[in-house]
């Protein structure tokens, strides 16, 4: 049983921490800073890596190298830091060093606000940089759950030598939960390290490099990488849900969205109606397999997001028209209410019951 | 049967509500219940109006965040004039009638509204009007026992307030009291 | 005998063990293969070579990670002093260089730069200032002379509407984490001496951890400014060195 009550942000902090975080690289932005707060403090009580960069644009680089050195590293930022970072996301992910970035998600675009979203979707689960790599990204609903997905980040991304995003948003890094912080792991990694930067003492010269000059070595780059991502796409999908063995109307939403959800299901089945709810943990693999096995018991999907309609075109991807799925989001950092939901339930089945007839 | 219980706090900046709110928040942690905390952020914490959104539960919580809250505790005129009108039918609204001006208009919940500074002032120090209210709003759901805050306020008053732990419990009671009283 | 008369051989010129045995890609009567030769012997010379690790820039010099037979990162384009901040923090016992153009240090990268010499970063960094980009094709650098016609200023440097070119040396010698902060020129045998002491010091600098430490060399590029390279050489005699004095701007 918990028995800390522990903000998001401070909780994803000590998070990595205790995952034997060796280098933390970061910029102030507004929801994150508690994040970076706390490891200004503590990664020098344990004589560990905390630099505030001159942006973000230093912060990613500076990840970049100390990936490069074989470092766990990390970094932290919100959605226009996070646009900053994309240039180095993608010499990160095209010199195949791993690295864990937490994008806490606000109102955009642009400058936006500070209030919770989740406009970022496309962002970080389709791009991010340019290139056309694939990140890890897992988003976590709960403070426990952050943490324990960011325990686990460092060890991800190093067996794939990836990068992981911890995608969340305003919400759960300014909410108290009760929570349960991990054992502080032992410093080094368990997966070897034999590619590092260190000094070419006694062994070849290591080089890392992003240019592969020839198109065919360029191509022959790609390939290998969508390989990797085929394995990553086949053992890397997490989704969990609830009420789902007799129904027949669905909720989907990740995160703070995928919470809401929850609670209009509860909502909804108070109500007498066989509503369930999914929500996808890994954005990026997505686990599509696992929602197109619902196809069968399903007469409609309802997706709430914190955005005008983005994740909704991965679940209809996935039910490949076998469902009907319709959509509700709240954006700009209004997020959404239980009670708006269950509406929009409501809604879904008036409009099935049109269709019928 | 699961129930679930939502408490606003609001008021200014720097009269107590988020940690009014946490105190409420540990106090439900002590209770074995599941709980979150969420504050309003932002630019409105710098002197402005300051709220915080409590759900205390018997099951894991779904949304933070709610249309009408079964709670309000308001500690100024502006929280009281935005949160009167969506307090749940049938909730609880507690105000501290020291610092705001009209009487409240809502007769389908139960309304608190005690004179809560001048009954901090008299536990020992008008800061913890916030706490009176608390009492009072704790006492009327019966979501938590009064003793559950006390163990909270003992735990977590931040160390720089920790003289104020016996003002703390003493305005916790009085508020307490004010609900208990007409029953008898 | 003739072979008792044959004197004694003796070896006066190799590679240095701090460079890789291949062909550079670089223009006839470009500097940059003078520079790289000065880092390494000063690599070799400082006996550090199993502990030092370079960042490659993007311009001219992207593919100096094949030149170099050191642990080598190549940087996004600006960001080396960045990531060499990274790659130090981790590994404190390391000699970590950047080489950067004028492009890549004094434009897109000029926050990175003074930003990693502000902190007094135990780096060393040689920034090669020819005055253009070459990489790209001999467009206006952020040290293109006042009235020098490039491709992307082709009636000459208008200071007017493109300002004044920046004076990295002097500009660095003003922060209080900048331990040495230096200008010399590959342009003559003379010149080519001064800037390899210089180079040692820098490293040396680094290793005895007093700060940033910057070395500009002024360098050729006969290509992009359409001169032979000896007409080039006496460009940078005549035309650089007047605009960016030699010098020592600051030494700790």
């Amino acid at each position: 049983m918990p028995t800390e009550l522990i903000k998001g942000n401070t909780a994803i902090a000590e998070a990595a921490l205790r995952a034997g975080l060796d280098a933390y690289f970061g910029y102030p932005i507004t929801p994150q800073t508690e994040l970076l707060e706390h490891l200004a403090r503590r990664m020098p009580e344990l004589g560990r890596v905390f630099l505030q960069a001159e942006s973000e644009i230093g912060a990613i680089h500076m990840v970049y190298g100390a990936a490069c050195a074989g470092a766990r590293t990390m970094t932290s930022s919100s959605s226009p830091g996070v646009s900053l970072m994309a240039e180095g996301l993608s010499y990160i992910a095209a010199s195949d060093v791993p690295m864990v970035l937490v994008d806490v998600m606000r109102g955009g675009p642009g400058l936006g606000n500070i209030a919770p979203a989740q406009m970022d979707y496309f962002q970080i689960v389709k791009g991010g940089g340019h290139g056309g790599y694939h990140p890890i990204v897992l988003a976590p609903a709960t403070v426990q759950e952050a943490i324990d997905l960011t325990y686990a980040a460092f060890d991800l991304a190093e067996h794939y030598r990836t990068i992981v995003v911890i995608l969340t948003d305003g919400c759960l890094a300014q909410m108290m939960e009760p929570a349960e912080l991990p054992p502080m792991r032992e410093r080094g990694s368990p997966i070897s390290k034999a590619w590092a930067l260190s000094g070419a003492k006694g062994r070849e010269r290591r080089v890392f490099t992003s240019v592969h000059m020839s198109p065919e070595e360029g191509e022959a780059f790609v390939n290998k990488c969508a390989r990797q991502w085929d394995v990553i796409t086949a053992n890397e999908r997490r989704c969990v849900s609830e009420q789902i063995d007799d129904a027949e109307w669905l909720l989907v939403g990740f995160g703070t969205a995928g919470r809401v959800a929850q609670s209009a299901m509860r909502a909804a089945r108070a109500a007498g109606l066989k509503v369930g709810v999914w929500r996808p943990i890994s954005l990026s693999p997505y686990p599509t397999p696992e929602l197109k096995a619902l196809a069968p018991q399903l007469r409609g999907c309802l997706v709430v997001e914190m955005n005008t309609g983005q994740m909704v075109e991965d679940v209809r991807l996935a039910f490949d028209g076998r469902v009907p799925v319709s959509f509700f989001g709240r954006s700009g950092g209004v997020v959404p209410l239980p009670e708006e939901v269950l509406e929009a339930v409501h809604r879904m089945i008036e409009t099935a019951k049109e269709v019928v007839c | 049967m699961h129930t679930t219980t939502e408490f606003v706090i609001a008021g200014f900046g720097g009269q107590g509500v988020l940690l009014t709110g946490q105190v409420l928040a540990y106090a439900a942690l002590e209770a074995g219940k599941h709980v979150t905390w969420i504050p309003s952020y932002g630019p409105e914490m710098r002197g402005g109006t300051a709220n915080c959104t409590v759900v205390i539960s018997t099951e894991p919580i779904g949304a933070p965040l709610v249309r009408n809250p079964a709670v309000v505790i308001a500690l100024n005129q502006p929280s009281f004039d935005k949160y009167e009108p969506i307090v749940r039918v049938g909730g609880v609204l507690a105000v501290n009638a020291s610092l705001t001006t009209r009487a409240p208009v809502r007769t389908d919940i139960r309304v608190l509204a005690p004179h809560a500074t001048e009954m901090a002032e008299r536990a020992g120090s008008p800061k913890v009007a916030g706490i009176v209210l608390l009492g009072a709003a704790v006492a009327a759901t019966g979501v938590l026992e009064l003793g559950d805050i006390e163990l909270a306020l003992d735990k977590h008053l931040p160390a720089k307030h920790r003289d104020l732990l016996p003002v703390n419990i003493a305005a916790l009671w009085a508020g307490a009291v004010l609900v208990a009283e007409p029953e008898i | 005998m003739l072979m008792a008369d044959a004197p004694e051989v003796h070896l006066v010129f190799d590679r240095p063990e701090s460079l890789t045995d291949v062909d550079t890609h670089y223009c006839p009567g470009c500097s940059h293969g003078i520079a790289h030769r000065l880092v390494a012997e000063v690599i070799d010379e400082l006996e550090i070579r199993e502990r030092t690790i370079g960042v490659a820039p993007v311009g001219c010099a992207v593919f100096a990670y094949n030149y170099f037979n050191v642990d080598f990162a190549e940087a996004a384009h600006g960001r080396a002093p960045a990531m060499a901040t990274g790659l130090k923090r981790v590994h404190p016992e390391a000699v970590v260089f950047t080489y950067q153009g004028d492009g890549d240090l004094a434009s897109i990268g000029i926050a990175e730069a003074l930003h990693a010499a502000a902190r007094g970063e135990h780096l060393t960094t040689i920034f090669i200032n020819n005055a253009i980009y070459g990489m790209t094709g001999g467009q206006m650098a952020p040290t293109s002379l006042p009235g020098q016609r490039t491709t992307s200023s082709p009636c000459g440097r208008d200071v007017e509407t493109m300002g004044m070119p920046l004076r990295m040396s002097e500009l660095l010698a003003t922060l209080p984490g900048v331990a040495y902060s230096v200008r010399r020129s590959l342009h003559n045998p003379k010149n080519i001496l001064q800037a390899k002491k210089a180079i040692k010091r820098a490293f040396e600098i680094q290793i005895e951890e007093r700060g940033f430490s910057f070395v500009e060399l002024l360098s050729t590029c006969p290509t992009n400014w359409g001169l032979t390279p000896s007409e080039s050489m006496t460009w940078v005699e005549q035309r650089l060195i007047p605009f960016y004095p030699l010098g020592d701007y600051k030494v700790i």
